[in-house]
């Protein structure tokens, strides 16, 4: 299998992260589901550093973000699949 | 690296094994800290392990501060202890709660002395605990004696992707051996705590876990806390490292207790474990020195600490082994990473590798070999204060 771009926890999650430095957009990114390899890709709007998120569905305000299976709080920008996804437009639900 | 399942330990008086041989120079209070380091630049061998507080504490926040002291001097780590403070009474409380280990500890107080006569009577002692401790030999003693803690810090995404699950991976595996586990950080299991809470090994356990989880976020969060946590939860360095929010943050941190194992208590912060081997919940602080402070004082002699972006944290008596899945930090800060684990976020390395490596790590630690925080000179020890003196 060649070295994954992004990582995604669960079948379940709408984002995924990316592990590799220099993703610029418009780079269709090689994913892999960590929880049974399968493998996917998918094109960034964004630059996205190393770590950072992006959307694998498109979201509306309101909306949950999973990963790992659960919730990871809501978003709260409208945002496109393959866009970045921070604090821009991702709040928790706690404090 | 091939391993019989054993490391090469000091044993101490009360038959725990520690990985390390300090003489440590206690101060009580944070007055006493000068005559601490002065005895310890006095004597070779020595360790003085300065800190803030000890002065005017009261109540349960007292009790936090002793049994954090006296746990600290009785760590299997520390061969034998000076311990100095302003006053005889509380200096006596510390010696007398070290010397219930058995471990050769003395007492100096300072008032009606002042810091010469004490430094001189303080290191005369240090030299002959040097003496007595320096000689004494490693034995060969089962993985089960060790007691390895675990917290995260500087996390980022790839923490939850590689280096909390390779510690999740060495618990699954050494816990059922019979090692004592430790992992805390209450205000970070939020958003996971549902999760934490279904993973204790009783219900009983998940409602002792809840019920410290709530009394933080009533007592400190609410009361305190501006639109969010001020960019401590998550942290400017979680952020910058991708993680957005606490609930992501806190499912991450809580890989490090692995898919298979439960743990068996809630501790207060610095209480030792004293249901068996098994792995323990503590009620600490996120940030690490705090954190890692009382889990040495609880007894833990070695410490994994999964980073992302890289924090540099050591302590004093307890070898902090680091461990990253992050490439740029291997990259970048290499020298304060102990276990590589980047090869998992590559798909070169599965989890089970990952915790193998780490295994490999902790013997090493355990059989002396310095972690990259010892070679660095991290000795971060802070005490964790629960409210104002008075």
């Amino acid at each position: 299998m060649s070295i994954p771009h992004l990582l995604v926890h669960n079948k379940l999650d709408n984002v995924g992260v990316v592990v590799v430095e220099g993703v610029e957009a418009g780079t269709e990114l090689f994913a892999v589901v960590t929880e049974d390899n399968s493998d996917f890709t998918i094109t960034t709007q964004h630059d996205i550093p190393i770590g950072h998120k992006i959307a694998l569905s498109d979201f509306t305000e309101g909306d949950t973000v999973i990963k790992y299976g659960v919730d990871i709080g809501r978003i709260v920008q409208n945002t496109n699949r393959g866009e970045h996804i921070h604090t821009h437009n991702l709040k928790t639900k706690r404090w | 690296m091939a391993t019989n399942g054993t490391f090469f330990g000091y044993q101490r008086e009360n038959n725990r094994i520690g990985v390390r041989n300090y003489v440590a120079i206690l101060p009580v209070d944070d007055i006493s800290n000068a005559a601490c380091e002065a005895v310890a630049n006095n004597i070779q061998g020595t360790i003085a392990l300065p800190h803030a507080y000890g002065r005017l504490q009261f109540g349960e926040d007292l009790e936090l501060h002793f049994r954090t002291m006296i746990g600290t001097g009785a760590n299997p780590n520390v061969a034998a202890c000076i311990v100095i403070g302003i006053e005889p009474g509380w200096t006596q409380q510390i010696v007398d709660g070290i010397a219930d280990t058995g471990k050769p500890v003395v007492g100096f107080s300072i008032e009606q002395h002042g810091d010469i006569e004490t430094i001189a009577t303080a290191s005369r002692k240090a030299k002959e605990f040097v003496h007595m401790t320096s000689g004494l030999q490693r034995e060969e003693c089962d993985i089960s004696e060790l007691w390895v803690a675990a917290k995260c810090g500087e996390s980022d995404t790839t923490t939850g992707l590689a280096s909390c699950p390779a510690v999740g991976n060495m618990y699954d595996k050494w816990i059922p051996k019979g090692i004592y586990g430790c992992f805390g950080e209450t205000t970070e299991i939020t958003g996971a705590e549902h999760i934490c809470a279904a993973r204790a090994a009783t219900p009983e356990i998940g409602e002792k876990f809840m019920k410290t989880w709530q009394a933080y976020q009533d007592e400190v969060v609410e009361p305190y806390k501006t639109s969010d946590l001020s960019d401590s939860q998550p942290t400017k360095g979680n952020i910058l490292g991708g993680l957005t929010t606490i609930e992501e943050k806190a499912l991450g941190n809580l890989e490090k207790i692995g898919k298979e194992i439960s743990y068996i208590d809630v501790l207060e912060p610095a209480e030792a474990p004293l249901s068996g081997p098994g792995l323990y919940f503590m009620d600490t602080s996120s940030a690490a020195a705090e954190c890692n402070t009382i889990q040495a004082a609880a007894g833990y002699v070695v410490h994994c600490f999964p980073t992302g972006q890289g924090n540099i944290i050591g302590n004093p008596i307890m070898p902090v082994i680091k461990i990253t899945g992050n490439p740029r930090t291997v990259r970048t800060m290499g020298e304060h990473i102990d276990v590589d684990v980047s090869g998992v976020v590559r798909r070169e390395m599965t989890i089970p590798q990952a915790g193998d490596a780490l295994i490999d790590a902790i013997i090493q630690t355990a059989n002396g070999r310095f972690t990259a925080a010892e070679a660095l000179g991290h000795k971060e020890f802070v005490m964790t204060k629960l409210y104002r003196s008075a």
